[in-house]
């Protein structure tokens, strides 16, 4: 089991996060940095990296490629993930 | 085909003669072998700097471009501004020292700057962070200099070609010069495989390739390739606000060092890319990739801004900075092939320096007295003193 | 000999899988050529073959004895702190390849996946992408797509084929490898009729519908010159649409080592190779996607070849027969599944060509129409296109090809080389750049 977004998601072994959240009925977990707009998984393969995701506070992990482990927090991220660092 | 002038080179110092030229009313045909931008410029950072210039002609031509890159900045671009186009950013400089042995060195630089005009305001360590709160802790000082600034330079370079094609000049890309027309001894223009330009005057603009243009021409200048890396990050919000460099990097400026010299050089873009540079190293035209060169960039961009460890670099990429053996570039008329000017041999300073040598080059061509002594930027000096 | 992938198990794309054992019903219409898979494997590891799996190359660089091959080992190699340097004296690059894919109006609306996508998760973890899913494009890869989602469950209601298959008779060397072939098709057609999918020739997606995720799509005839046939307009409701343009080999790798390339047949920069798979570089060989688009059992015969050569062992004739005949079966295939022309000349100008940094198809027109720009480096320079995250993998092919067009002339080799010239092939922290020296093989 893992969460996104503080509601829990079930989880096979083996699965990426990509493939959670797409079981769980999700489409997008990120948004553009310039318009805001809404992505999720397009190639599925680790090429495109529109798949962008927060995981356990690190920004930016491909959740095609980054198999989920039980506990795993999974956040929507906005933008470039770093907006805390802004000065 | 005919014009006033001829430009060689659509790079930054090409692009910049075209537009001064083109604005002082004199017609221009800019010729390049490839592309704008083609060469050094595509690989720049886009430094517009006053803080690394050392007094002298070199300073000179630092303060003159600011004032010109100021003026530019708010001259109209279609529905915008040169500025807002270009990512012109009055952001400034900040440059930092470990050491106190190293910060006291650099202010006797900064001293001498400012009795020259320079705006240098030193910081010390506990108010480094106040201007860039990400900084690494541990930091002996620095000294900031609100007049620097940075440009995109790819985009500066094709507004102001645009800018001088508005104004009628015209831009041959992809046409390699071949040979010159010549009446006597005296240039009269340009050959390419396509055709030839009858032209009063030339102008050397090809950067690092500015000697084989030269030699074309029977002459000897000695413009050599000192090739750079620069690291490229993520994305990221605004993180750095100026131009972060370490005090080191001036020496490794005037250095005639060969081998590989690295000093930290860190800044934000528009686009919020950071830009990791500095590396110098003269091996020819190598195009290989140094992952060791690359190993020192992180290294030193980490040691400035230790939240960068965490960050992630996309790519990397490498250009060959057009180096004199004297560190001045060479600008203007050459004695001794009358008809041929000279615009190039800048180094890492090329960006912000245009703007200057486009100016005087200008000033030049209708023989108008220049805004600077050309003197020392005379093509014929390194010819002088061997007896 | 060590096998670097980036993979957590062997079979790249093709012949992705989940953790054993899998569901029995899938591995027939999911496993293709499965039988030679683990013979390859039983073989590779006999012979003392060792597997670095997880381990994602990021650079190559020519080293005292041969090369420096620099691995990120994890998962996603962006956060892995541990990585691996193996010295090699002669490399073999099997490097494949992902779907090809080219802007179009709502393209970057989140249900719009690559069909190498929709596979991915079908075939490693058993995961739908949708319930009603729209497969579209062109080329022989629709089908299997197509066919594994209704196998699974999903509702395909439409494959709509920018083509003709049909062209393929026009091409003699279709008939090269047609037997087995055909007979696949014919089983993909099997579960389509089951399915109820409604297979269109000459059929295309010309907009994806939707606010913030893909609710429907716009489907056109086009015209046997690509272009949108007015007045052919359907809406069809789905929540994913499968989508790809053939193929487009990684050279990330190839590329760093300074192979030498050319554009291919099917449009794409590729690996220039000899008769025994050596490229430009004395000590590196390249097989499969890489030198060319032309499916697994290609890849496989050359992989043979440059491993023989690389091992400085014979290559059977044999081997080279079968190779050209299935080179030729590739060449029809991409003769006769080119892209649409609508894709490359009408598209509105709002449409996005760069993906990652959001630069619609505008600025790369008006960075030749304004500033200057003549060729794909210069347009990626002005615009940004290829220079977010993904570095160019999703939008280089259009970007030069819009280019191209932009400049009135073919795409060249340099324009493709452009948007593919990428010094680290993972991205790293700097933290991990910096280094010290990692343990080495």
């Amino acid at each position: 089991m893992i969460t996104f977004d503080g509601v829990e998601t079930p989880c096979r072994a083996g699965w990426t996060i990509g493939a959670a959240l797409t079981a769980a009925g999700v489409r997008s977990w990120r948004t553009t940095r310039r318009a805001g707009r809404p992505r999720g998984l397009f190639c599925g393969i680790g090429v495109c990296f529109d798949c962008l995701v927060t995981v356990n506070g690190r920004p930016s992990m491909r959740a095609c490629l980054t198999e989920a482990r039980p506990g795993d927090v999974v956040s929507t991220q906005d933008g470039t993930g770093h907006g805390d660092r802004a000065c | 085909m005919n014009a006033d002038v001829v430009v060689i080179g659509a790079g930054i110092v090409g692009a910049a003669c075209a537009y001064h030229a083109s604005q002082a009313g004199l017609s221009v045909c800019v010729v390049d072998r490839g592309p704008p931008a083609g060469g050094t410029t595509g690989a720049g950072e886009g430094n517009l700097l006053i803080s690394d210039k050392l007094p002298g002609p070199e300073l000179d031509l630092a303060l003159l471009s600011y004032q010109l890159w100021r003026a530019l900045a708010e001259v109209p671009f279609r529905d915008t501004t040169f500025g807002a186009r270009t990512e012109l950013e009055h952001k400034g400089g900040l440059v930092v020292a470990a050491s106190a042995d190293v910060l006291r060195g650099f202010g006797e630089l900064a001293a001498r700057q400012a009795a020259a005009g320079v705006e240098a305001v030193p910081v010390p360590p506990d108010g480094l962070r106040e201007h860039e709160p990400n900084l690494a802790g541990d930091l002996a000082g620095g000294i900031r200099y609100p007049q620097d600034m940075q440009v995109q330079p790819m985009l500066a370079t094709a507004v102001l070609l645009r800018l001088a094609r508005d104004a009628g000049a015209v831009l041959l890309p992809g046409e390699a010069v071949t040979g010159f027309l010549r009446r006597g001894d005296r240039l009269v223009g340009v050959r390419t495989a396509r055709r030839a330009v009858s032209a009063s005057a030339v102008v050397n603009c090809a950067g690092t390739w500015a000697g084989e243009v030269a030699a074309l021409a029977g002459v000897r200048i000695p413009v050599s390739p000192r090739r750079g890396f620069v690291l490229v990050t993520e994305p990221l919000p605004r993180v750095i606000r100026h131009k972060v460099y370490a005090a080191d990097y001036v020496a490794d400026v005037a250095s005639d060092s060969s081998a590989l010299q690295t000093s930290p050089v860190v800044e934000g873009t528009r686009s919020g890319t950071v830009l990791i540079g500095a590396t110098r190293e003269r091996v020819g035209f190598d195009r290989t990739w140094s992952p060791q060169a690359i190993r020192r960039l992180a290294a030193g961009a980490v040691r400035l801004f230790p939240f960068l460890a965490e960050v992630v670099a996309l790519r990397a990429y490498r250009g060959f900075r057009p180096y004199c053996p004297d560190h001045l570039p060479i600008i203007g008329p050459d004695p001794r092939v009358p008809g041929l000017w000279h615009a190039c041999g800048h180094e890492g300073a090329g960006i912000g320096l245009s703007a200057a040598t486009g100016r005087l080059i200008a000033q030049s061509l209708r023989g108008e007295a220049t805004d600077l002594p050309l003197h020392p930027f005379r093509p014929e000096r390194f010819d002088e003193g061997a007896g | 000999m060590l096998l670097v992938d980036g993979g957590a198990r062997p079979g790249g794309q093709y012949w992705r899988h989940g953790p054993e054992p899998a569901d029995p019903r899938s591995r027939h219409r999911l496993r293709h050529g499965w039988p030679t898979f683990q013979r390859l494997v039983r073989r590779a590891e006999s012979a003392g073959a060792a597997l670095l799996a997880r381990h994602h190359v990021q650079t190559v660089v020519a080293d005292k004895a041969g090369w420096l091959v620099d691995c990120l080992v994890g998962d996603e190699p962006s956060a892995s702190a541990v990585g691996t340097a193996i010295r090699a004296r002669r490399l073999v690059l099997a490097t494949g390849a992902y779907d090809r894919q080219l802007p179009f109006p709502g393209w970057d609306l989140p249900g719009v996946m690559a069909g190498g996508g929709v596979q991915a998760l079908l075939k490693a973890h058993g995961v739908l992408a949708g319930r009603r899913v729209v497969v579209a494009g062109t080329g022989p890869f629709l089908l299997p797509v197509a066919a594994g989602l209704v196998a699974a469950g999903a509702r395909v209601p439409l494959v709509a084929e920018a083509n003709s298959p049909l062209h393929l008779a026009h091409y003699p060397g279709a008939l090269a490898a047609s037997g087995p072939k055909l007979r696949e098709a014919l089983s993909y057609a099997v579960w389509l009729t089951r399915g109820h999918t409604a297979y269109r020739r000459r059929h295309t997606v010309i907009r994806a519908l939707g606010t913030d995720r893909l609710q429907a799509v716009q489907v056109a005839r086009l015209d046997r010159h690509g272009r949108v046939c007015p007045g052919t307009i359907r809406t069809v409701h789905c929540d994913v649409l499968a989508v790809g343009w053939g193929f487009t080999p990684q050279l990330d790798l190839a590329n760093q080592l300074g192979c030498a390339g050319t554009v291919g047949a099917d449009g794409n920069l590729v690996v220039a190779v000899d008769r025994v798979q050596a490229t430009s570089v004395p000590g590196v060989w390249a097989a499969g996607e890489v030198t060319g688009i032309g499916g697994a059992d290609l890849a496989v015969i050359e992989g043979s070849i440059a491993g023989r050569a690389a091992a400085q062992a014979p290559v059977p004739r044999s081997l080279i027969r079968r190779r050209a005949r299935l080179r030729r079966f590739a060449d029809a295939l991409n003769a006769a599944f080119p892209v649409p022309a609508f894709l490359l000349d009408d598209l509105p100008g709002e449409v996005l060509a760069c993906r990652c940094e959001e630069v619609p198809v505008r600025a790369v027109r008006e960075a030749v129409s304004e500033l200057g720009a003549t060729d794909a480096r210069t347009v990626k320079l002005l615009t940004r296109t290829g220079m977010g995250w993904c570095q160019g993998r999703v939008c280089g092919f259009a970007v030069a090809a819009a280019t191209a067009r932009a400049c009135g002339r073919p795409v060249s080799e340099a324009d493709l080389r452009a948007m593919a010239d990428r010094p680290l092939a993972v991205p790293s922290t700097l933290g991990r750049l910096q280094g010290g020296e990692p343990p080495s093989h």
